[in-house]
Protein backbone atom coordinates (compact mmCIF):
# COMPACT_ATOMS: atom_id res chain seq x y z
CA UNK A 1 0.00 0.00 0.00
CA UNK A 2 2.61 2.73 0.97
CA UNK A 3 4.36 1.91 -2.61
CA UNK A 4 1.10 2.22 -4.53
CA UNK A 5 0.40 5.55 -2.05
CA UNK A 6 3.75 7.41 -2.78
CA UNK A 7 3.59 6.41 -6.97
CA UNK A 8 -0.59 7.95 -6.47
CA UNK A 9 1.30 11.05 -4.97
CA UNK A 10 4.32 11.52 -7.36
CA UNK A 11 1.63 11.19 -10.12
CA UNK A 12 -0.46 13.97 -8.24
CA UNK A 13 2.25 15.84 -7.25
CA UNK A 14 3.01 16.45 -10.90
CA UNK A 15 -0.30 17.84 -11.72
CA UNK A 16 -0.55 20.01 -8.85
CA UNK A 17 2.36 22.28 -7.81
CA UNK A 18 0.77 22.97 -4.16
CA UNK A 19 1.76 19.14 -3.43
CA UNK A 20 4.22 19.38 -0.51
CA UNK A 21 5.61 15.93 1.19
CA UNK A 22 7.00 16.25 4.87
CA UNK A 23 8.34 13.38 6.96
CA UNK A 24 9.13 12.65 9.76
CA UNK A 25 12.92 10.85 9.16
CA UNK A 26 10.99 7.51 8.17
CA UNK A 27 9.90 6.55 4.39
CA UNK A 28 13.44 4.99 3.74
CA UNK A 29 13.39 3.16 0.51
CA UNK A 30 9.58 4.81 -0.17
CA UNK A 31 9.79 8.56 -0.14
CA UNK A 32 13.08 8.50 -2.11
CA UNK A 33 10.63 8.44 -5.57
CA UNK A 34 9.08 11.83 -4.52
CA UNK A 35 11.81 13.66 -2.66
CA UNK A 36 14.32 12.99 -5.85
CA UNK A 37 11.56 14.28 -7.91
CA UNK A 38 10.25 17.35 -5.98
CA UNK A 39 13.16 18.43 -3.77
CA UNK A 40 11.76 21.81 -3.60
CA UNK A 41 8.68 20.49 -2.30
CA UNK A 42 10.04 17.74 0.10
CA UNK A 43 11.29 18.28 3.63
CA UNK A 44 12.30 15.81 6.63
CA UNK A 45 11.50 17.33 9.44
CA UNK A 46 13.21 14.98 11.68
CA UNK A 47 12.54 12.85 14.84
CA UNK A 48 10.14 15.93 15.31
CA UNK A 49 6.90 14.81 15.22
CA UNK A 50 5.24 18.01 16.86
CA UNK A 51 7.28 20.48 14.57
CA UNK A 52 6.55 18.33 11.93
CA UNK A 53 2.82 18.95 11.94
CA UNK A 54 3.12 22.40 13.01
CA UNK A 55 4.96 22.78 10.17
CA UNK A 56 2.64 21.36 7.87
CA UNK A 57 -0.06 23.79 8.89
CA UNK A 58 1.79 26.48 8.56
CA UNK A 59 2.66 25.27 5.06
CA UNK A 60 -1.00 24.72 4.04
CA UNK A 61 -1.82 28.49 5.70
CA UNK A 62 0.61 29.54 2.58
CA UNK A 63 -1.45 27.50 0.42
CA UNK A 64 0.01 24.08 -0.17
CA UNK A 65 -1.32 20.59 0.32
CA UNK A 66 1.15 19.39 2.45
CA UNK A 67 1.28 15.23 3.88
CA UNK A 68 2.95 14.47 6.77
CA UNK A 69 4.65 10.90 6.65
CA UNK A 70 5.32 8.57 9.22
CA UNK A 71 4.68 4.89 10.74
CA UNK A 72 1.97 3.70 12.74
CA UNK A 73 1.15 6.19 16.07
CA UNK A 74 4.40 8.67 15.32
CA UNK A 75 2.41 11.02 13.04
CA UNK A 76 -0.83 10.71 14.99
CA UNK A 77 -0.23 10.55 19.17
CA UNK A 78 2.85 12.24 19.48
CA UNK A 79 1.74 15.52 17.70
CA UNK A 80 -2.08 14.47 18.38
CA UNK A 81 -2.66 18.36 19.79
CA UNK A 82 -0.99 19.86 16.57
CA UNK A 83 -2.87 17.93 14.89
CA UNK A 84 -6.28 18.67 16.52
CA UNK A 85 -5.42 22.56 17.08
CA UNK A 86 -3.16 23.86 14.16
CA UNK A 87 -4.91 21.35 11.53
CA UNK A 88 -8.20 20.57 12.06
CA UNK A 89 -9.20 23.84 14.03
CA UNK A 90 -8.02 25.96 11.35
CA UNK A 91 -9.36 23.31 8.55
CA UNK A 92 -6.32 23.27 6.83
CA UNK A 93 -5.01 20.79 4.08
CA UNK A 94 -2.94 18.60 5.97
CA UNK A 95 -3.14 15.14 5.32
CA UNK A 96 -1.85 12.49 7.92
CA UNK A 97 -0.16 9.21 6.53
CA UNK A 98 0.75 6.53 9.05
CA UNK A 99 1.99 3.55 7.21
CA UNK A 100 2.13 0.42 9.05
CA UNK A 101 -1.46 0.92 10.86
CA UNK A 102 -2.94 -1.84 12.85
CA UNK A 103 -0.27 -4.56 13.51
CA UNK A 104 1.66 -4.59 10.75
CA UNK A 105 4.68 -4.28 12.60
CA UNK A 106 3.50 -7.41 15.06
CA UNK A 107 6.89 -8.33 16.03
CA UNK A 108 8.22 -5.05 16.87
CA UNK A 109 5.98 -4.45 20.13
CA UNK A 110 3.39 -2.83 21.61
CA UNK A 111 5.07 0.72 20.87
CA UNK A 112 4.74 0.55 16.61
CA UNK A 113 1.12 -1.14 16.94
CA UNK A 114 -1.33 1.32 15.42
CA UNK A 115 -4.30 0.36 17.06
CA UNK A 116 -5.88 3.38 18.72
CA UNK A 117 -5.70 5.60 16.02
CA UNK A 118 -8.87 5.33 14.39
CA UNK A 119 -10.45 6.30 17.72
CA UNK A 120 -8.53 8.83 17.93
CA UNK A 121 -8.50 10.80 14.81
CA UNK A 122 -11.83 9.67 14.37
CA UNK A 123 -12.50 12.64 17.51
CA UNK A 124 -11.24 15.22 15.90
CA UNK A 125 -13.04 18.15 14.11
CA UNK A 126 -13.05 18.83 10.51
CA UNK A 127 -10.99 15.40 9.98
CA UNK A 128 -11.67 12.68 7.43
CA UNK A 129 -10.23 9.57 8.43
CA UNK A 130 -9.96 6.48 6.08
CA UNK A 131 -7.97 2.84 6.24
CA UNK A 132 -7.79 1.33 2.53
CA UNK A 133 -8.46 -2.33 2.28
CA UNK A 134 -6.32 -3.32 -0.54
CA UNK A 135 -3.90 -1.02 -2.91
CA UNK A 136 -6.36 -0.13 -5.23
CA UNK A 137 -9.18 1.70 -2.31
CA UNK A 138 -5.58 3.02 -1.17
CA UNK A 139 -4.41 4.65 -5.05
CA UNK A 140 -8.26 5.93 -5.08
CA UNK A 141 -8.53 7.25 -1.39
CA UNK A 142 -5.17 9.22 -1.71
CA UNK A 143 -6.56 10.78 -4.86
CA UNK A 144 -10.00 11.87 -3.22
CA UNK A 145 -7.98 13.32 -0.17
CA UNK A 146 -5.69 15.26 -2.08
CA UNK A 147 -8.41 16.47 -3.97
CA UNK A 148 -10.70 17.41 -1.19
CA UNK A 149 -10.31 20.25 1.05
CA UNK A 150 -9.38 19.92 4.80
CA UNK A 151 -7.64 17.75 6.35
CA UNK A 152 -7.52 13.79 6.37
CA UNK A 153 -5.69 10.74 8.36
CA UNK A 154 -5.25 8.13 5.89
CA UNK A 155 -3.81 4.46 7.56
CA UNK A 156 -2.43 2.54 5.16
CA UNK A 157 -0.47 -1.22 5.78
CA UNK A 158 2.77 -1.58 4.57
CA UNK A 159 4.26 -3.61 1.49
CA UNK A 160 2.72 -6.36 -0.38
CA UNK A 161 -0.95 -6.71 0.38
CA UNK A 162 -2.96 -8.79 -2.29
CA UNK A 163 -5.14 -6.49 -4.48
CA UNK A 164 -8.83 -7.64 -3.46
CA UNK A 165 -10.80 -5.60 -6.07
CA UNK A 166 -11.43 -5.88 -9.90
CA UNK A 167 -9.29 -3.31 -11.56
CA UNK A 168 -12.57 -1.01 -12.33
CA UNK A 169 -13.52 -0.16 -8.56
CA UNK A 170 -14.61 2.98 -8.22
CA UNK A 171 -14.27 4.51 -4.54
CA UNK A 172 -16.58 7.58 -3.62
CA UNK A 173 -15.61 9.81 -0.80
CA UNK A 174 -17.39 8.46 2.29
CA UNK A 175 -18.82 5.45 0.94
CA UNK A 176 -18.66 1.70 1.80
CA UNK A 177 -17.72 -0.60 -0.73
CA UNK A 178 -20.12 -3.57 -1.07
CA UNK A 179 -17.53 -6.01 -1.94
CA UNK A 180 -19.95 -9.14 -2.42
CA UNK A 181 -23.98 -9.02 -1.89
CA UNK A 182 -25.57 -11.56 0.53
CA UNK A 183 -28.52 -11.70 2.77
CA UNK A 184 -27.92 -13.65 6.18
CA UNK A 185 -25.18 -11.22 7.89
CA UNK A 186 -23.01 -8.35 6.97
CA UNK A 187 -19.36 -8.75 7.32
CA UNK A 188 -18.17 -4.80 7.53
CA UNK A 189 -14.51 -4.66 7.04
CA UNK A 190 -12.50 -1.75 7.38
CA UNK A 191 -8.40 -1.69 6.50
CA UNK A 192 -6.14 -4.61 5.61
CA UNK A 193 -9.11 -7.16 7.71
CA UNK A 194 -10.59 -6.85 4.08
CA UNK A 195 -7.96 -9.86 2.95
CA UNK A 196 -9.12 -12.29 6.08
CA UNK A 197 -12.72 -10.97 6.04
CA UNK A 198 -13.35 -12.24 2.44
CA UNK A 199 -11.74 -15.23 3.32
CA UNK A 200 -13.94 -15.66 6.07
CA UNK A 201 -16.76 -15.18 3.51
CA UNK A 202 -15.58 -18.04 1.82
CA UNK A 203 -15.46 -20.32 4.41
CA UNK A 204 -19.26 -19.06 5.56
CA UNK A 205 -20.38 -19.35 2.15
CA UNK A 206 -19.23 -23.26 1.97
CA UNK A 207 -20.87 -23.83 4.78
CA UNK A 208 -24.03 -22.66 3.18
CA UNK A 209 -24.33 -18.75 4.53
CA UNK A 210 -24.95 -15.98 2.24
CA UNK A 211 -22.79 -13.11 3.27
CA UNK A 212 -22.69 -9.60 2.46
CA UNK A 213 -19.25 -8.03 2.53
CA UNK A 214 -18.69 -3.94 2.70
CA UNK A 215 -15.26 -2.80 2.90
CA UNK A 216 -15.99 0.53 4.91
CA UNK A 217 -12.27 2.76 3.79
CA UNK A 218 -14.26 5.74 5.51
CA UNK A 219 -14.43 5.52 9.24
CA UNK A 220 -15.42 9.48 9.21
CA UNK A 221 -17.87 10.09 6.74
CA UNK A 222 -19.45 6.98 7.92
CA UNK A 223 -21.79 5.45 5.15
CA UNK A 224 -24.56 5.43 7.41
CA UNK A 225 -27.06 4.57 4.35
CA UNK A 226 -25.50 1.35 3.83
CA UNK A 227 -25.30 0.53 7.96
CA UNK A 228 -28.73 0.91 7.10
CA UNK A 229 -29.32 -1.22 4.43
CA UNK A 230 -27.38 -3.85 6.35
CA UNK A 231 -29.71 -3.62 9.38
CA UNK A 232 -32.97 -3.88 7.59
CA UNK A 233 -31.76 -6.12 5.06
CA UNK A 234 -29.45 -9.01 6.41
CA UNK A 235 -30.15 -8.11 10.11
CA UNK A 236 -26.71 -9.67 11.81
CA UNK A 237 -23.57 -6.93 11.45
CA UNK A 238 -20.19 -8.04 12.52
CA UNK A 239 -17.44 -5.35 12.30
CA UNK A 240 -13.63 -6.53 11.73
CA UNK A 241 -11.09 -3.85 12.87
CA UNK A 242 -7.49 -4.54 13.57
CA UNK A 243 -7.72 -1.43 16.08
CA UNK A 244 -9.19 -1.25 19.95
CA UNK A 245 -12.06 -0.01 21.47
CA UNK A 246 -13.75 3.05 19.80
CA UNK A 247 -13.16 2.56 15.86
CA UNK A 248 -15.35 0.89 13.36
CA UNK A 249 -17.18 -1.40 15.97
CA UNK A 250 -18.28 1.92 18.05
CA UNK A 251 -19.15 4.65 14.97
CA UNK A 252 -21.25 0.99 13.39
CA UNK A 253 -22.99 0.55 16.92
CA UNK A 254 -23.63 4.09 17.48
CA UNK A 255 -25.38 4.32 13.78
CA UNK A 256 -27.38 1.07 14.26
CA UNK A 257 -28.49 2.47 17.78
CA UNK A 258 -29.56 6.01 16.43
CA UNK A 259 -31.48 4.00 13.58
CA UNK A 260 -33.73 2.42 15.48
CA UNK A 261 -33.93 -0.89 14.51
CA UNK A 262 -33.22 -4.23 16.21
CA UNK A 263 -30.49 -6.45 14.47
CA UNK A 264 -27.82 -8.70 15.78
CA UNK A 265 -24.23 -6.78 16.11
CA UNK A 266 -20.88 -8.31 16.69
CA UNK A 267 -17.74 -5.80 17.22
CA UNK A 268 -14.63 -7.84 16.14
CA UNK A 269 -11.67 -5.98 17.73
CA UNK A 270 -8.46 -6.15 19.28
CA UNK A 271 -8.73 -6.77 22.93
CA UNK A 272 -7.75 -3.29 25.62
CA UNK A 273 -4.41 -5.02 26.91
CA UNK A 274 -1.33 -4.19 25.22
CA UNK A 275 -0.39 -7.17 23.22
CA UNK A 276 3.18 -7.98 24.47
CA UNK A 277 3.68 -11.13 22.90
CA UNK A 278 5.77 -11.45 19.53
CA UNK A 279 4.54 -12.76 16.51
CA UNK A 280 3.54 -11.73 12.96
CA UNK A 281 1.29 -9.71 12.20
CA UNK A 282 -1.48 -12.93 10.97
CA UNK A 283 -0.10 -14.65 14.56
CA UNK A 284 -1.71 -12.06 15.88
CA UNK A 285 -4.59 -11.60 14.56
CA UNK A 286 -4.93 -15.36 14.97
CA UNK A 287 -4.52 -14.70 18.63
CA UNK A 288 -6.91 -11.80 18.66
CA UNK A 289 -10.04 -14.13 16.83
CA UNK A 290 -9.46 -11.95 14.00
CA UNK A 291 -8.03 -14.55 11.74
CA UNK A 292 -10.24 -15.89 8.72
CA UNK A 293 -11.29 -18.78 10.79
CA UNK A 294 -11.54 -16.26 14.02
CA UNK A 295 -14.06 -14.14 11.80
CA UNK A 296 -15.89 -17.11 10.70
CA UNK A 297 -16.73 -18.51 13.64
CA UNK A 298 -17.80 -15.50 15.78
CA UNK A 299 -19.94 -15.54 12.22
CA UNK A 300 -21.28 -18.61 13.06
CA UNK A 301 -22.14 -17.64 16.39
CA UNK A 302 -23.75 -14.28 15.88
CA UNK A 303 -26.17 -16.39 13.64
CA UNK A 304 -27.05 -19.19 16.65
CA UNK A 305 -27.43 -16.70 18.87
CA UNK A 306 -29.59 -14.86 16.46
CA UNK A 307 -31.91 -17.47 15.51
CA UNK A 308 -32.13 -18.98 19.01
CA UNK A 309 -33.17 -15.65 20.05
CA UNK A 310 -36.60 -13.86 19.58
CA UNK A 311 -36.55 -13.06 15.28
CA UNK A 312 -38.74 -10.18 15.66
CA UNK A 313 -36.69 -8.54 18.27
CA UNK A 314 -33.26 -9.29 17.23
CA UNK A 315 -30.57 -7.89 19.78
CA UNK A 316 -27.40 -7.32 20.48
CA UNK A 317 -24.92 -10.15 20.99
CA UNK A 318 -22.69 -9.74 23.81
CA UNK A 319 -19.17 -8.76 23.04
CA UNK A 320 -16.93 -11.69 24.08
CA UNK A 321 -14.91 -11.46 27.37
CA UNK A 322 -11.55 -9.57 26.69
CA UNK A 323 -9.90 -12.96 28.95
CA UNK A 324 -10.31 -15.14 26.50
CA UNK A 325 -8.75 -12.99 23.55
CA UNK A 326 -5.16 -11.78 24.78
CA UNK B 1 3.66 52.13 8.46
CA UNK B 2 6.19 54.30 10.58
CA UNK B 3 5.46 56.32 13.29
CA UNK B 4 7.91 57.98 15.59
CA UNK B 5 9.01 56.84 19.36
CA UNK B 6 6.47 59.11 21.19
CA UNK B 7 3.38 58.29 18.88
CA UNK B 8 4.66 54.72 19.58
CA UNK B 9 4.97 54.90 23.42
CA UNK B 10 1.26 56.65 22.79
CA UNK B 11 -0.49 53.68 20.98
CA UNK B 12 1.38 51.14 23.76
CA UNK B 13 -0.43 52.97 26.71
CA UNK B 14 -3.67 53.38 24.66
CA UNK B 15 -3.55 48.92 24.09
CA UNK B 16 -2.66 48.54 27.98
CA UNK B 17 -5.69 51.04 28.70
CA UNK B 18 -8.14 48.88 26.24
CA UNK B 19 -6.59 45.62 27.79
CA UNK B 20 -7.63 46.92 31.35
CA UNK B 21 -11.18 47.63 30.52
CA UNK B 22 -11.52 44.84 28.23
CA UNK B 23 -10.29 42.31 30.96
CA UNK B 24 -11.99 44.34 33.77
CA UNK B 25 -15.23 44.60 31.98
CA UNK B 26 -15.29 40.92 31.12
CA UNK B 27 -13.94 39.68 34.44
CA UNK B 28 -10.92 37.90 32.73
CA UNK B 29 -7.80 37.57 33.12
CA UNK B 30 -4.29 37.26 31.41
CA UNK B 31 -3.47 41.19 32.44
CA UNK B 32 0.09 40.94 33.23
CA UNK B 33 0.83 39.11 30.07
CA UNK B 34 -0.93 41.36 28.19
CA UNK B 35 0.61 44.43 29.69
CA UNK B 36 4.13 42.92 29.52
CA UNK B 37 4.00 42.71 25.80
CA UNK B 38 2.41 46.08 25.57
CA UNK B 39 5.34 47.88 23.87
CA UNK B 40 6.39 45.17 21.76
CA UNK B 41 2.83 44.66 20.39
CA UNK B 42 2.54 48.37 19.75
CA UNK B 43 5.93 48.48 17.54
CA UNK B 44 5.09 45.49 15.60
CA UNK B 45 1.41 46.88 14.61
CA UNK B 46 2.72 50.35 14.25
CA UNK B 47 6.29 50.13 12.78
CA UNK B 48 7.21 46.79 11.39
CA UNK B 49 4.50 44.73 10.34
CA UNK B 50 3.99 45.01 6.52
CA UNK B 51 0.29 44.25 7.22
CA UNK B 52 -2.92 46.18 5.05
CA UNK B 53 -6.35 46.50 6.99
CA UNK B 54 -8.08 46.90 4.17
CA UNK B 55 -6.45 44.22 2.55
CA UNK B 56 -5.78 41.22 5.56
CA UNK B 57 -5.48 38.50 2.70
CA UNK B 58 -2.66 40.32 1.11
CA UNK B 59 -0.41 37.15 -0.07
CA UNK B 60 3.17 39.48 0.60
CA UNK B 61 1.97 40.84 3.84
CA UNK B 62 4.24 39.73 6.81
CA UNK B 63 1.99 37.23 9.32
CA UNK B 64 2.18 37.05 12.87
CA UNK B 65 1.35 34.96 15.34
CA UNK B 66 1.05 35.48 18.72
CA UNK B 67 1.85 32.15 20.26
CA UNK B 68 1.41 33.13 23.71
CA UNK B 69 -2.73 33.22 22.97
CA UNK B 70 -3.46 34.30 26.02
CA UNK B 71 -2.42 37.93 25.39
CA UNK B 72 -5.38 37.82 22.91
CA UNK B 73 -6.71 40.98 24.78
CA UNK B 74 -3.65 43.31 23.90
CA UNK B 75 -3.50 42.22 19.98
CA UNK B 76 -7.39 42.47 19.38
CA UNK B 77 -7.03 45.36 20.92
CA UNK B 78 -3.75 46.64 18.74
CA UNK B 79 -6.18 44.83 15.45
CA UNK B 80 -8.53 46.92 16.24
CA UNK B 81 -6.75 50.38 16.65
CA UNK B 82 -4.95 49.57 13.16
CA UNK B 83 -8.64 49.09 11.55
CA UNK B 84 -8.69 45.41 11.12
CA UNK B 85 -12.27 45.76 13.27
CA UNK B 86 -14.29 48.28 14.59
CA UNK B 87 -12.87 49.37 18.30
CA UNK B 88 -16.15 49.45 19.48
CA UNK B 89 -16.34 45.41 19.45
CA UNK B 90 -13.39 45.61 21.60
CA UNK B 91 -16.01 45.94 24.26
CA UNK B 92 -17.29 42.47 23.08
CA UNK B 93 -14.21 40.25 24.52
CA UNK B 94 -15.26 37.09 26.46
CA UNK B 95 -18.97 37.34 25.99
CA UNK B 96 -21.50 35.40 24.87
CA UNK B 97 -21.39 35.35 20.93
CA UNK B 98 -18.25 37.45 20.62
CA UNK B 99 -15.89 36.21 18.04
CA UNK B 100 -13.13 37.88 20.63
CA UNK B 101 -12.60 35.24 22.64
CA UNK B 102 -9.89 34.84 25.57
CA UNK B 103 -7.72 33.35 23.70
CA UNK B 104 -6.59 34.70 20.22
CA UNK B 105 -8.72 32.75 17.14
CA UNK B 106 -8.46 32.90 13.64
CA UNK B 107 -11.60 34.34 11.87
CA UNK B 108 -10.99 37.96 13.51
CA UNK B 109 -9.70 40.02 11.01
CA UNK B 110 -6.21 40.35 11.26
CA UNK B 111 -5.30 36.80 12.86
CA UNK B 112 -3.64 34.37 11.27
CA UNK B 113 -3.77 31.43 13.62
CA UNK B 114 -5.80 30.26 16.42
CA UNK B 115 -3.60 29.87 19.53
CA UNK B 116 -3.74 29.21 23.39
CA UNK B 117 -2.24 25.88 24.11
CA UNK B 118 1.22 26.98 24.26
CA UNK B 119 4.34 25.75 21.97
CA UNK B 120 2.26 25.72 19.04
CA UNK B 121 3.36 29.15 17.12
CA UNK B 122 6.97 28.76 16.39
CA UNK B 123 6.65 25.36 14.41
CA UNK B 124 3.44 26.66 12.45
CA UNK B 125 5.83 30.13 11.88
CA UNK B 126 8.36 27.84 10.63
CA UNK B 127 6.35 26.63 7.97
CA UNK B 128 4.71 29.63 6.87
CA UNK B 129 8.37 31.02 6.74
CA UNK B 130 9.37 28.07 4.73
CA UNK B 131 6.76 28.78 2.21
CA UNK B 132 7.60 32.22 1.97
CA UNK B 133 10.88 31.15 1.01
CA UNK B 134 10.99 28.58 -1.11
CA UNK B 135 8.11 30.89 -3.70
CA UNK B 136 10.70 33.81 -3.12
CA UNK B 137 7.81 35.81 -1.06
CA UNK B 138 9.37 39.12 0.72
CA UNK B 139 6.95 37.99 4.32
CA UNK B 140 8.42 37.73 7.11
CA UNK B 141 6.73 35.57 9.69
CA UNK B 142 7.07 37.08 13.20
CA UNK B 143 6.23 34.49 16.25
CA UNK B 144 5.55 36.45 19.67
CA UNK B 145 6.15 33.42 22.36
CA UNK B 146 6.39 33.73 26.54
CA UNK B 147 9.59 32.82 28.21
CA UNK B 148 7.44 29.97 30.07
CA UNK B 149 6.27 28.40 26.79
CA UNK B 150 9.81 27.92 26.14
CA UNK B 151 9.48 24.81 28.48
CA UNK B 152 7.53 23.46 25.29
CA UNK B 153 9.43 20.68 23.71
CA UNK B 154 7.44 21.83 20.62
CA UNK B 155 9.63 24.89 20.40
CA UNK B 156 12.99 23.33 20.81
CA UNK B 157 12.00 20.75 17.78
CA UNK B 158 10.97 24.38 15.89
CA UNK B 159 14.38 26.08 16.95
CA UNK B 160 16.47 23.15 15.88
CA UNK B 161 14.52 23.84 12.19
CA UNK B 162 14.52 26.75 11.31
CA UNK B 163 18.15 27.39 11.24
CA UNK B 164 18.42 24.27 9.71
CA UNK B 165 16.30 25.51 6.47
CA UNK B 166 18.02 28.64 6.96
CA UNK B 167 14.51 30.54 7.40
CA UNK B 168 16.05 34.15 7.96
CA UNK B 169 12.59 36.15 7.29
CA UNK B 170 11.65 34.30 10.65
CA UNK B 171 11.48 36.49 14.09
CA UNK B 172 10.84 35.21 17.61
CA UNK B 173 10.25 37.40 20.14
CA UNK B 174 10.44 35.81 23.41
CA UNK B 175 8.55 37.93 26.54
CA UNK B 176 11.37 37.44 28.57
CA UNK B 177 9.28 38.62 31.89
CA UNK B 178 10.67 35.70 34.02
CA UNK B 179 7.30 34.78 35.56
CA UNK B 180 5.32 31.56 34.69
CA UNK B 181 1.78 30.71 34.92
CA UNK B 182 3.05 29.74 38.27
CA UNK B 183 6.25 30.72 39.76
CA UNK B 184 9.26 31.93 38.56
CA UNK B 185 11.05 30.94 35.43
CA UNK B 186 14.28 30.72 37.92
CA UNK B 187 12.75 28.52 40.29
CA UNK B 188 10.53 26.65 37.74
CA UNK B 189 12.21 25.24 34.76
CA UNK B 190 15.82 27.86 34.48
CA UNK B 191 15.75 29.17 30.87
CA UNK B 192 19.26 31.04 31.68
CA UNK B 193 21.66 31.63 29.79
CA UNK B 194 18.51 31.76 27.12
CA UNK B 195 20.34 34.23 24.81
CA UNK B 196 23.49 31.87 24.69
CA UNK B 197 21.01 28.50 24.27
CA UNK B 198 19.66 30.23 20.91
CA UNK B 199 23.38 31.10 19.59
CA UNK B 200 24.19 27.39 20.11
CA UNK B 201 21.10 26.57 17.90
CA UNK B 202 22.75 28.83 15.55
CA UNK B 203 20.15 31.39 15.49
CA UNK B 204 20.98 34.90 15.80
CA UNK B 205 20.35 36.48 18.83
CA UNK B 206 19.70 40.45 19.95
CA UNK B 207 18.74 41.23 23.76
CA UNK B 208 17.04 44.17 24.56
CA UNK B 209 14.72 45.74 26.64
CA UNK B 210 11.52 44.83 26.15
CA UNK B 211 9.94 48.51 27.20
CA UNK B 212 12.27 50.48 25.32
CA UNK B 213 10.36 51.56 22.51
CA UNK B 214 12.82 53.16 19.81
CA UNK B 215 15.53 50.09 21.17
CA UNK B 216 12.78 47.73 19.94
CA UNK B 217 12.02 49.63 16.73
CA UNK B 218 15.46 49.71 15.25
CA UNK B 219 16.09 46.29 16.74
CA UNK B 220 13.41 44.86 14.35
CA UNK B 221 14.32 46.92 11.46
CA UNK B 222 17.34 44.87 11.33
CA UNK B 223 16.23 41.64 10.64
CA UNK B 224 17.54 39.15 9.28
CA UNK B 225 20.43 39.59 12.03
CA UNK B 226 22.72 37.84 10.17
CA UNK B 227 21.95 36.07 6.63
CA UNK B 228 20.96 32.70 6.18
CA UNK B 229 20.21 32.51 10.02
CA UNK B 230 16.47 33.07 11.92
CA UNK B 231 16.56 35.96 14.46
CA UNK B 232 15.51 36.33 17.93
CA UNK B 233 14.59 38.96 20.33
CA UNK B 234 15.20 38.37 23.49
CA UNK B 235 12.93 40.91 25.04
CA UNK B 236 13.60 41.60 28.64
CA UNK B 237 9.91 42.80 30.43
CA UNK B 238 8.65 43.31 33.27
CA UNK B 239 4.97 41.33 33.88
CA UNK B 240 2.39 43.52 34.57
CA UNK B 241 4.44 46.92 33.14
CA UNK B 242 2.70 50.13 33.36
CA UNK B 243 0.84 49.44 36.61
CA UNK B 244 3.03 49.73 39.39
CA UNK B 245 0.81 47.52 41.55
CA UNK B 246 0.60 44.81 38.63
CA UNK B 247 3.93 44.71 38.00
CA UNK B 248 6.32 41.69 38.51
CA UNK B 249 3.32 39.98 40.15
CA UNK B 250 2.19 36.41 39.63
CA UNK B 251 -1.28 37.15 40.85
CA UNK B 252 -2.07 39.30 37.63
CA UNK B 253 -1.76 36.13 35.70
CA UNK B 254 -5.26 35.45 37.16
CA UNK B 255 -6.72 38.50 38.82
CA UNK B 256 -9.49 40.83 37.20
CA UNK B 257 -9.11 44.48 38.40
CA UNK B 258 -12.01 46.05 40.22
CA UNK B 259 -13.39 49.24 39.32
CA UNK B 260 -10.63 51.36 42.09
CA UNK B 261 -7.92 49.29 40.65
CA UNK B 262 -9.34 49.99 36.91
CA UNK B 263 -9.76 53.43 37.63
CA UNK B 264 -5.93 53.57 39.63
CA UNK B 265 -4.16 51.66 36.78
CA UNK B 266 -5.47 54.24 34.11
CA UNK B 267 -4.71 57.28 36.17
CA UNK B 268 -1.40 56.34 36.23
CA UNK B 269 -1.44 55.70 32.21
CA UNK B 270 -2.65 58.58 32.31
CA UNK B 271 0.13 60.25 34.12
CA UNK B 272 3.02 58.39 32.86
CA UNK B 273 1.84 60.42 29.21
Amino acid sequence: MRTTFIDELVHLAEQDKRIWLVCGDLGYSVLEAFANRFPERYVNAGVAEQNMTGVAAGLALMGKTVFTYSIANFPVMRCLEQIRNDVCYHNLNVKIVAVGGGLAYGSHGYTHHGVEDLAVMAAMPNLMVAAPGDPLEARAITRIIASRPGPAYLRLGKAGEPVLHPADLVVEYGKAIVRCEGHDLTLISIGSMLANTLSARDKLTEAGYSVRVLSMPFIVPLDEDAIHAAVTETGVILTVEEHGVGGLGAAVGECIARFGKAATFVPLRLGRSPIKTSGTQEQLRDLQGLSASGIARSAVDALQQRSSSSQSLGKFVKFQPEQTRE
Amino acid sequence: MRQDVEELKGMARMLRAHALRMVHRSRASHLGSCLSVADIVACLYWNTLRIDPAQPDWPERDRFILSKGHAAAIVYAALAERGFFPVDELKTYCELGSRLTGHITSGVPGVEVSTGSLGHGLPIACGMAFAAKRDHLPSRTVVLASDGELDEGSNWEAILFAPQHELDHLLLVVDYNKIQSFGRVSEVLELAPLADKFRAFRWAVREVDGHNISQLAETFAAIPFEAGKPSVVVANTVKGKGVSFMEDDLAWHYKSPSEEQLAGAIRELEQSA
